[in-house]
């Protein structure tokens, strides 16, 4: 019963420059597939992003970013999230993103990362499913 | 039927020793366990004394930004302060945007300040019935206010004032149309009402409308404040207002009076909810095969529905 909750994702937009379109029409395909979307807004600082995850007790966080600075930022979120024993928590995310950094991030436990122009109904299928999966395995509370 | 495990215990205990991540998961259980939600909330078993304050609205009045201000201005008087920010779930995919957080940066980085969104999740009257239950969790480790922020566009001002001991109602020029709002209840629902974005055109014409139409309220007329909230101008006498019409006021039998029906409501609520879910557990069955008879036209609506409901269908039962 308590695994047919709403899942619950937080988008984020981190880093310095100002305009947040892909964030937002990520937000609203996930909440028309039924999620309840968490929007925080622009220039998130990676403790920002962390402190509203565990206040808002979320499934996934999604975080967009264009500035080039994703080597830093996501293993920086990645962190947060596990010295708060919040690791169950699912990171993924967009922006420009060379295969190669991927695979990095990849191995550190950043989830997939999807590029410019992929289609919405894959990143919210992956979200859903891997939820689905991480909440069948442990997450019993 | 509710269980009292070790788990819920524990989640209590860690909630009222102030664990940041407990309270959270709390909040989810409140939200969506009906089982360990109301377990919880009774292992808790707050008195429920902490100042809860409802700030209600047209949308884009100033709700969150405000309502972030009144936040900082308790911090600087020392509280511990909890943040219920509402939204509603669309009633067709159950999705919801909750981008009330937005307006509350100037709160991040503070221990002392708790931000929850919520989702309506299709609740009657707007306002999730869980609210009632988070308040409590928050009180339960060691909040006080707790500032409760609900969409006003129904009937869901009435609901907010349930939750809440005082209720500000937030306007803003151009927020909608004041008589359509005094139409839908929402000054009715108001302890003060504020007018937001006094910096913008049209706060002094919103101001005078809503001072003749309090006017023709012949009982204690809510004040009618001004306020920047985007950059706190007049949120330190919002404060004071709203306190003086809270617990310690000097009139406190009106918010003694107002925690006692809230008390009632809950148990309704509960006890509907509960015997609803009892009754179509073993009645279920029973209604899709009459849906199913009355659609081949075998049986009528009302004689379907005396079957299961002999008091209420006007006719009698079998
Ligand atoms: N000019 C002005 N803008 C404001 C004021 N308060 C809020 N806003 C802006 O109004 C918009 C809506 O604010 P928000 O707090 O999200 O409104 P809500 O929908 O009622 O919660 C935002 O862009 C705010 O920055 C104010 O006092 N003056
Ligand atoms: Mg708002």
């Amino acid at each position: 019963m308590s695994d047919e909750r709403p899942i619950r994702v937080l988008v984020a937009k981190a880093g310095l420059d100002g305009h947040d379109r892909g964030a937002k029409v990520v937000a609203a395909a996930l909440r028309d597939a039924g999620c309840e979307v968490v929007y925080t807004g622009l220039r998130q600082t990676p403790e920002q992003i962390v402190e509203a995850a565990l206040q808002e007790d979320v499934d996934a966080v999604g975080l967009s970013l264009h500035s080039g600075a994703h080597m830093t930022l996501f293993p920086r979120v990645l962190e947060l999230l596990k010295a708060a024993g919040a690791g169950d928590i699912l990171l993924t995310g967009g922006g420009i993103i060379p295969a190669d950094d991927a695979a990095r991030l990849a191995e550190m436990g950043v989830g997939r990362l999807f590029g410019p122009g992929t289609p919405l109904a894959e990143l919210v299928t992956y979200v859903r499913d891997e939820v689905a999966r991480r909440r069948a395995a442990g997450r019993t509370t | 039927m509710t269980c009292t495990g070790d788990d819920v215990r524990d989640l209590a205990a860690r909630v009222v020793a102030r664990d940041g991540r407990a309270l959270a998961r709390a909040l989810t259980w409140v939200e969506s366990d009906v089982h360990r939600g109301p377990a919880l909330v009774e292992a808790l078993r707050v008195p429920g004394r902490a100042f809860r304050v409802g700030a209600t609205g047209p949308p884009g009045a100033g709700k969150s930004t405000l309502v972030a201000a009144l936040a900082v201005a308790w911090r600087q008087a020392g509280a511990r302060v909890g943040v219920l920010a509402v939204d509603p779930s669309s009633p067709f995919h159950g999705g919801a945007l909750l981008g009330d957080r937005i307006r509350m940066q100037a709160l991040s980085g503070d221990t002392d300040v708790f931000i929850r969104s919520l989702a309506t999740r299709g609740a009657l009257g707007g306002l999730a019935s869980a609210v009632h239950d988070a308040a409590d969790v928050l009180e339960a480790a060691g909040f006080d206010p707790i500032l409760i922020e609900t969409v006003g566009v129904g009937q869901s001002e009435v609901e907010v004032t349930r939750a809440a001991d005082v209720t500000v109602v937030v306007l803003a020029p151009g927020s909608g149309d004041v008589i359509q709002g005094m139409k839908a209840g929402l000054l009715e629902a108001a302890d003060v009402l504020v007018v937001n974005q006094d910096d913008r055109d049209g706060a002094d014409a919103l101001v005078h409308a809503l001072e003749s139409a309090l006017e023709l309220r012949a009982i204690q007329p809510p004040p009618v404040l001004r306020t920047v909230a985007t950059v706190g101008r007049g949120v330190e006498a919002l404060r004071d207002a709203l306190v003086a019409r809270g617990p310690g006021s000097a009139a406190p039998e009106v918010v003694a009076e107002r925690r006692r029906a809230r008390a009632a409501a809950r148990i309704t609520a509960a006890v509907d909810a509960s015997r609803a879910r009892e009754f179509w557990r073993r009645a279920g069955a029973l209604r899709e095969d009459l849906a199913d008879q009355v659609v081949a036209g075998r049986l009528g609506l009302a004689e379907a529905i005396a079957r299961l409901a002999p008091d209420e269908a006007g006719t009698e039962a079998p």
